[in-house]
């Protein structure tokens, strides 16, 4: 058994409720239809693309071709990990370190779930490995990113009491103790809600997949387990590395509050 | 003693004194002159070039945390991590309640909400925070701003209390009348470059020394 098939009749059909919007947005001079429109048709053609491009990969089952996209995957989550936050270190090093971090902690996650767990035969395939890769980078790239924006957002704010900590004597994990312990709790504020209300509230998106695609619902919840252990792990470990990363970073050895390293904000 | 040679502050052109025990050095200049900076980079708040030393301890060979309790800045505005003062102070408040009260603040003012203060009485609890940690260098920025006459005479003899005890006094003050009296040397900055000269002062007492290329030496007779 597997899902009805759908084609381009269902997909305009399930475009018309968004069309009703963008006709109440014109008649009553909202200005929401351009940005809808905009979102609807790349996110229609970023999906087209993803599923060429796995089908493609999937039938290859070559290993240089899935390590190609392993790599695509992580530069572009690394780009948008260092493109959100309000504050940004500068130069490339930090760039590549921020993004290394992700790419290197969602590709332990995964091997450790699919090559560690899971263990499909071939352990490489990437039937299992691309589309976890997928959900661990993008959870870690949430926390890390909502971590590390929390963290400076917070390190301006209070800079005052952050140097006159300092000023009496005080270490930069000490200055930045109140700020340090609020980004990591935003940080794992998502993962925290999501394990929250599973299977309560929402059905998490994998498990919904697998049911549609006829699997047995028990079986699905603990795939859908499996994955948010992991997930919940992986993210957590991406707060902790944003977070004392980015004190690190803030800070000189002298324990001195360096926001001036951070570019894209208020400055000194 | 304070030992300053070379620092370069910013773009400022650098700077060299040195001051003995229980001598004050007042700084002056206009707003944005670089008062502050000089301040900050003799606590290490900022990274500067040039050596500092403190009773012949290079601040180098000493972590940041270990210096600025030595060498403490105390900001014409505070900062405050706690929402009353109280929490600010060492818990020994027996100790501090005489300094607060010398201050002309009553001892309720530790309990009241940091954000319901005046400046000058947040600025005042400023400095006694940073005297109960009982520094070898005092770097005051505008203690006296936003203070009625008394409260001036009050924070001045504080501080003169200070120097009694042997501290050294950096201060960057605009109105600091009888504290000026009590200065060896006024640093002045103007136009990026430093101006350091001798003030009037009892005939016998040891001179704070500077030289533009840094050969001073400071605890000479006078010239």
């Amino acid at each position: 058994m597997s899902a009805q098939p759908i084609g381009i009749l269902e997909l305009a059909i399930a475009a018309l409720l968004l069309l009703l919007n963008a006709a109440l947005s014109i008649a009553f001079n909202l200005g929401l239809e351009k940005k809808l429109a905009i979102a609807a048709v790349r996110m229609l053609a970023q999906l087209a693309l993803a599923g060429l491009v796995l089908s493609f990969v999937l039938r290859q089952s070559s290993i240089p071709l899935t390590i190609l996209v392993v790599l695509v995957m992580g530069a572009v989550a690394a780009y948008e990990l260092m493109s959100r936050p309000a504050h940004r270190p500068e130069g490339w090093w930090a760039v590549g370190l921020g993004g290394g971090t992700l790419l290197l902690i969602g590709l332990l996650a995964t091997l450790f779930t699919v090559g560690g767990i899971i263990r499909p035969a071939p352990w490489y395939d990437a039937r299992y490995l691309l589309p976890i890769l997928g959900m661990e980078l993008g959870n870690v790239l949430t926390a890390m990113s909502l971590t590390f924006d929390a963290l400076t957002t917070a390190a301006f704010r209070e800079r005052r009491s952050i140097e006159a900590r300092l000023a009496e004597g005080g270490t930069r994990f000490e200055a930045l103790e109140s700020v340090l312990t609020d980004a990591l709790r935003s940080g794992t504020m998502p993962i925290l809600n999501t394990m929250a209300v599973a299977g309560v509230v929402s059905l998490p998106g994998m498990m919904t997949g697998q049911i549609l695609a006829g699997a047995d619902p028990l079986q699905a919840a603990k795939y859908q387990m499996l994955i948010l252990l992991v997930l919940a792990g992986a993210s957590t470990l991406g707060v902790l590395a944003a977070g004392l990363g980015g004190v690190l970073l803030m800070t000189d050895p002298r324990h001195r509050l360096r926001l001036d390293r951070l570019v894209g904000s208020e400055g000194r | 003693m304070l030992k300053v040679d070379h620092l370069r502050v910013g773009a400022l052109s650098p700077v060299s004194f040195a001051l003995a025990s229980g001598q004050c050095l007042a700084v002056t200049g206009a707003s944005g002159s670089g008062k502050t900076r000089l301040l900050r980079a003799l606590a290490d708040l900022d990274p500067a070039e040039g050596t500092v030393m403190l009773e012949g301890a290079e601040r180098g060979e000493m972590t940041g945390p270990e210096w600025r309790r030595l060498v403490r800045y105390v900001s014409a505005e505070p900062g405050w991590w706690a929402p009353t003062p109280r929490p600010h102070f060492p818990p020994d408040i027996e100790a501090v309640t005489p300094i607060v009260e010398a201050l002309g603040l009553s001892r309720e003012t530790l309990d009241r909400p940091v954000a319901e203060l005046s400046t000058g009485e947040r600025s005042r609890l400023g400095l006694i925070r940073a005297i109960c940690g009982k520094p070898k260098v005092l770097l005051i920025d505008e203690p006296l701003a936003g203070l009625d006459r008394e409260a001036v005479a009050r924070v001045e003899a504080l501080i003169g209390a200070e120097l009694d005890l042997g501290r050294i006094v950096v201060l960057v003050s605009h109105q600091a009348t009888a504290l000026l009296r009590r200065a060896r040397a006024e640093l002045h900055i103007e136009a990026g470059t430093f101006r350091l000269t001798q003030l009037a002062r009892p005939p016998a007492s040891p001179q704070i020394s500077w030289s533009e290329n840094g050969t001073g030496l400071a605890g000479r007779g006078p010239r």
